[in-house]
């Protein structure tokens, strides 16, 4: 499903990613670990056409997301969703108006919205506090409406960038669990992580990054820096 | 689907509009002052043509004949004045009228009333001639002292030829200057609103660029990322024009209450009723149009990721 080609990334003062190369089949639950700085988020960059690399190329199935039509991105974006450490919600909108902005994008009718935003957040847990702002929730609850909004298209991946980064211990485990259920009904997963206790506990494969290189690819792998 | 769309996009940027309050409130503030601006530009622009019109309707050549001047000739002289084209337009006012014009003015005064009675009509009849243009009036009076030259007799029917020449050209100078002054004053002052317009709208926008690059990120193509910023430029041109008009009005009151002494003629009030829907049409468009660009100009500079 996706699939890294001798990527490299070059920023002014730093070299972020060397040489990388790897794939994640459908399904996979793939967990990256490594330092500050190791590349991590780079390579979730690239994934998400938010940077291109410097020499190599990334492939979406069979799309190649550097060479797809600036046009075309959105199209691409809708196909994955995306989870961030600092939950990136719109500020202005509710919790329902966030998760409902999603599909406003996809071009879903107001029917289709209507009935899933609801289904989405009650799957999350916060099917009472859909008429909240952001800015009344704590991170824990932010999390999951961040992550409703990233299912709620059904994209083929889901991407998640240190989601645990922000929360209590508690808080995050019920994030991991969600992602865990997620990945059970087919969605592709990549997350990176510093926790190493959640990587221990998901026995998944994982991806250690070192100074931009790949250092190892452990198929159920633990945490091992 | 257009449709929908369209109306998805007129919602959020409506709601953001309300949710932004204080960003809101301060674009307003600002587009409303420019365009304050501009209409106080269109009435003072108003004010000075009128003015300039009034002064230039009071401006004129006028020839009085000696008392036993044969009508005859005065008719021909007028004819030929008539037929000149720098002429707009040659006024007879006869002995009798010239009298009745003189007394009308000095009715109070019994002394002048009473000599009167006792050396009947000593005015001349008199013909008042109005220029095309004030800058030919050289033309007029050069034709008329030809004519009224002692080699071709007509001293011997002219009395005397007027011409207010230098106080017209003094006063015709001050309002052409005070209207390039004014013009350029309300350009600089038109162009830094616009600035502080763009500004603001900008300074809206890049506060949002966080939320701009998060709609990018859940796949929202251009038409929702910048669709309710444009919307949201429209709502504030439409809301500050109602505010520039609305504050316009005590304005032109108090030009006019100001400006009572100089021109009794010119009021720009009754100027700013009678011409309310210009006024409204041109301050609407304006803050549309600014508006439309200033967010444009904003979601193109921020709006990329």
């Amino acid at each position: 499903m996706i699939y890294f080609d001798k990527v490299t990334k070059v920023y002014p003062n730093a070299k972020a990613l060397e040489d990388v190369t790897f794939t994640v089949e459908s399904g996979e639950f793939v967990s990256i670990v490594g330092h500050s700085g190791a590349g991590k988020t780079t390579l979730l960059k690239m994934i998400l056409a938010e940077d291109k690399p410097s020499a190599g190329q990334v492939f979406f199935d069979s799309i190649n997301i550097h060479k797809t039509n600036r046009r075309d991105i959105p199209r691409l974006r809708r196909r994955i969703g995306s989870v961030f450490q600092d939950f990136r919600l719109l500020p202005n909108k509710t919790a329902y108006e966030n998760i409902a902005f999603t599909m406003v994008a996809a071009g879903r009718s107001d029917e289709e919205i209507a009935l899933d935003v609801p289904h989405a957040l009650e799957l999350v847990g916060l099917g009472d506090k859909k008429w909240n702002f952001p800015s009344e929730l704590s991170g824990g609850e932010r999390q999951r409406v961040a992550i409703a909004r990233a299912i709620i298209n059904q994209p083929d991946l889901l991407i998640a960038d240190e989601p645990t980064g922000n929360l209590d211990p508690i808080a995050a485990s019920e994030i991991i669990e969600i992602f865990k259920k997620i990945n059970e009904i087919g969605t592709t997963i990549i997350l990176t992580t510093h926790n190493k206790k959640i990587i221990d506990s998901l026995g998944r494969r994982v991806l250690t990054l070192d100074q931009g290189h790949i250092a190892r690819d452990d198929k159920d792998g633990q945490y091992v820096i | 689907m257009f449709w929908i769309n369209t109306k998805r996009i007129f919602k959020f940027g409506l709601v953001n509009f309300w949710r932004n309050g204080l960003v809101s409130f301060a674009s307003v503030m600002s587009m409303s002052f420019t365009l304050f601006v501009v209409g106080g530009l269109f009435l003072a622009n108003n004010f000075m043509n009128s003015a300039l019109d009034e002064v230039k309707s009071k401006v004129d050549v006028s020839i009085s004949f000696k008392t036993d001047a044969p009508g005859g000739d005065i008719e021909a002289l007028k004819n030929e004045l008539a037929l000149l084209s720098e002429v707009k337009e040659v006024i007879y006012s006869s002995r009798e009228s010239e009298l009745a014009n003189f007394r009308e003015r000095h009715k109070d005064n019994e002394i002048l009333m009473q000599s009167l009675d006792e050396v009947g009509n000593p005015f001349g009849a008199r013909l008042n001639i109005l220029a095309v243009d004030p800058d030919q009036y050289d033309v007029i009076t050069r034709f008329v002292e030809n004519k009224t030259s002692p080699e071709l007799g007509g001293d011997q029917i002219i009395d005397q030829v007027s011409y207010k020449k230098n106080v017209v050209d003094k006063l015709l100078r001050l309002i052409e200057t005070s209207q390039k002054v004014s013009f350029g004053i309300s350009f600089v002052l038109a162009l830094l609103a616009i600035l502080v317009v763009f500004n603001t709208v900008s300074l809206a926008i890049y506060t949002s660029r966080e939320e701009i690059s998060v709609m990018r990120l859940v796949g929202a193509g251009n038409f929702y990322v910048k669709g309710p910023f444009v919307i949201e430029g429209i709502v504030s041109g439409v809301l500050s024009s109602f505010i520039a008009l609305v504050a316009l009005y005590p304005a032109a009151i108090w030009v006019r209450d100001l400006t009572a002494g100089v021109y009794g003629g010119v009021n720009l009030v009754s100027f700013y009723t009678a011409n309310f829907g210009k006024i409204f049409l041109i301050l609407l468009l304006t803050g549309v149009i600014l508006g439309l660009i200033a967010s444009f100009w904003a979601t193109r500079r921020y709006a990329k990721v």
